[in-house]
């Protein structure tokens, strides 16, 4: 303390006296930091360093720091060590390859850490994502994110409005939908229109892991918790301090699990695995799931008080059956993708291959359309996809099963496309009918529409549906539609 | 079993796209044994030619610093293990496989006390 009295300027050197205020206080900066020696020994990092790279500051402590960096100039001109030897302030444009082995453009601003005595101890590197930037336009002029969401169908472009107020919002989100239809994009628009925009997005697929290694990933562990745990490792929850966590598939979460996330949407805090202090976390957290959350709640397969905790917003997303005015728009876009990538010159679909298609029910959605146009672009020779170059699991549909057809329109144009896409549920006390939830629901309404139109003559409900009489009166029979 | 490093001097390269040398080495997991085969100097940095070279030569596991995950998912397509995001010394890589207790994410001795390869 008398030391530091004697000094003119004594914060920066409190502050370095002490590890731990000091990475208190660097885990307040909107930049990853990087904090290396005069050797390029990492002395420490904040949190948002260790979300970008995955790396937590005790495992990386004294490690090479170009090694823990994996910039692309850190293997050519060594521009970390030109900073130290020559005391000056440089910033640069990168990339680093992320721990979502993702490669993502980084503005990094190298500064010299320098002694009272002039001499440089160090060097301080920031690391800026400036992926934001690209968005920039779309932040001014619409809604950032959606240029890789495709659609511009009626029923789209009404709820598209609903994603920036979504976005401005803390609250918690569910976005519902069937496989393919878009849910993580959804969900990193949603965060890269808010205003955690500069902080990470961390998205964890509750399925994919058994319910041990889920708690450590989601709520990581401390040395020595369990066989294997050698270091302390953050979890998610830490990683996407002050950003969004995006829990997928949420339905497919354990119940023990459950609880305890609960206990995080309710308190912001948790205890990793075989911790003894709290972790505080600052988090929006958005979930989704294929499944039928209501049924799991019937079924006492998801619990109830989480189901309303995190039902506070909710989107459901259309499947492909959905958007009928979007199918064509969405081939194009795919034909051109690909047939680009691949310098071909092909230049649509034959009218043959367009009715094969449209009769296919797509039960991958949009994901599954995308599949089958880079299979067809792919085996394709010619300047036309025929049917012969759709996959066999197109190919052998039956003829007449039931799907919006394409717009009639020429839609070949590839010159404007535009952006899509979610619907929420509406208001229980909508007037007008629920969106159908899922193919039974979709054929149902298909069937009652076409019985309306043709007031009720069978016959001819039949011919519009593109299906036998007995189909027709079978599948009525069935849906007890009498 | 045929094992890839990227190398930067004695260490394991940062970046799987950027390196510009190889270390190919015969690992018995029986025996513990390393042998080196052979130091290779590629002509310029991509990952795309690595990629190829990697399955010219029949490697079964490349141990490597970032990795893109476009690579990362071909090469595991081709059947070949990553073992990716790994710092240290690649002479202690080597110890760690020759015993099969290299796992991705790993920080190796000698990381912190290796002198600078740069």
């Amino acid at each position: 303390m008398s030391k530091s009295q004697k000094k003119i300027l004594p914060l920066p050197k409190d502050v370095f006296l002490s590890q731990l205020d000091f990475s208190s206080f660097i885990d307040s900066f909107p930049q990853g930091v990087l904090l290396l020696d005069s050797r390029r020994k990492v002395i420490t990092a904040n949190r948002i360093f260790e979300s970008f790279t995955g790396y937590t500051r005790e495992a990386i402590l004294g490690t090479q720091g170009e090694h823990v960096l994996r910039s692309s100039f850190t293997d050519d001109g060594n521009i970390i060590q030109k900073t130290i030897d020559g005391d000056e302030t440089v910033t640069i444009e990168g990339n680093i390859i992320n721990r979502n082995r993702k490669k993502i453009p980084i503005r990094f601003t190298i500064s010299p850490v320098s002694l009272e005595s002039g001499q440089v101890s160090g060097v301080a590197i920031f690391l800026e994502d400036i992926s934001l930037l690209k968005d920039l336009d779309e932040k001014i002029h619409g809604f950032p994110g959606k240029d890789k969401i495709l659609g511009h169908s009626q029923k789209m472009q009404e709820i598209f409005e609903l994603l920036p107020i979504v976005a401005r919002t803390d609250a918690t989100l569910l976005i519902l939908g069937e496989t393919g239809t878009g849910k993580d994009l959804i969900a990193e628009a949603i965060h890269k229109a808010s205003a955690r925009s500069r902080h990470p997005f961390v998205k964890v697929n509750c399925g994919a892991l058994p319910e041990s290694l889920l708690e450590s990933e989601l709520f990581g562990h401390v040395r020595g918790a369990f066989t294997g745990a050698n270091y302390d490792k953050p979890g998610m929850f830490r990683l996407a301090h002050g950003g969004t966590i995006f829990l997928t598939e949420i339905g497919d979460l354990p119940l023990p699990l459950q609880v305890k996330l609960l206990t995080v949407l309710d308190d912001k805090e948790f205890f990793p695995v075989g911790g003894s202090k709290k972790i505080k976390v600052d988090v929006r957290i958005i979930t989704a799931t294929h499944r039928n959350l209501r049924e799991l709640v019937k079924h006492n397969r998801f619990r109830e008080d989480l189901y309303y905790r995190l039902n506070v917003l909710r989107l459901q997303l259309p499947s492909l059956r959905e958007r009928e005015d979007d199918f064509r728009l969405l081939l194009d876009h795919f034909l051109r993708e690909f047939a680009a990538g691949l310098n071909k010159n092909i230049t649509g679909f034959s009218a043959e291959t367009i009715e094969k298609l449209a009769s296919y029910p797509f039960p991958g959605n949009v994901r599954e359309l995308r599949n089958i146009v880079e299979y067809a672009v792919n085996i394709c020779q010619g300047g036309s996809i025929e049917p012969d170059h759709l996959p066999d699991t197109v190919m052998s549909m039956t003829p007449g099963t039931p799907h919006p057809r394409p717009p009639e329109s020429n839609m070949t144009e590839h010159g404007n496309i535009e952006r899509t896409e979610i619907a929420p549920v509406p208001p229980r006390d909508a007037h007008h009918s629920p969106p159908p939830n899922g193919w039974e629901e979709m054929e149902k309404r298909m069937i009652l529409e076409a019985l309306a139109r043709t007031r009720g003559r069978r016959n001819e409900a039949a011919k519009l549906l593109g299906w036998g009489r007995s189909t027709l009166w079978r599948k009525i029979k069935r849906y007890d539609l009498n | 079993m045929k094992v890839l490093i990227t190398i930067s001097g004695k260490n394991i390269a940062p970046r799987f796209d950027l390196v510009t040398e190889v270390l190919v080495a015969n690992i018995d997991q029986e025996k513990k044994t390393a042998t080196r085969v052979r130091t290779i100097l590629l002509p310029r940095p991509s990952a795309e030619e690595l990629c190829s070279l990697i399955l010219k030569e029949n490697i079964s596991t490349v141990i490597c610093g970032g990795i893109e995950d476009t690579y990362y998912k071909y090469l595991s397509w081709k059947n070949v293990k990553i073992i990716d995001s790994v710092i240290g010394p690649f002479t202690e890589a080597l110890r760690h496989i020759q015993n099969n207790s290299l796992a991705s994410w790993a920080i190796l001795t000698g990381a912190a006390t290796e002198t600078e390869s740069l």
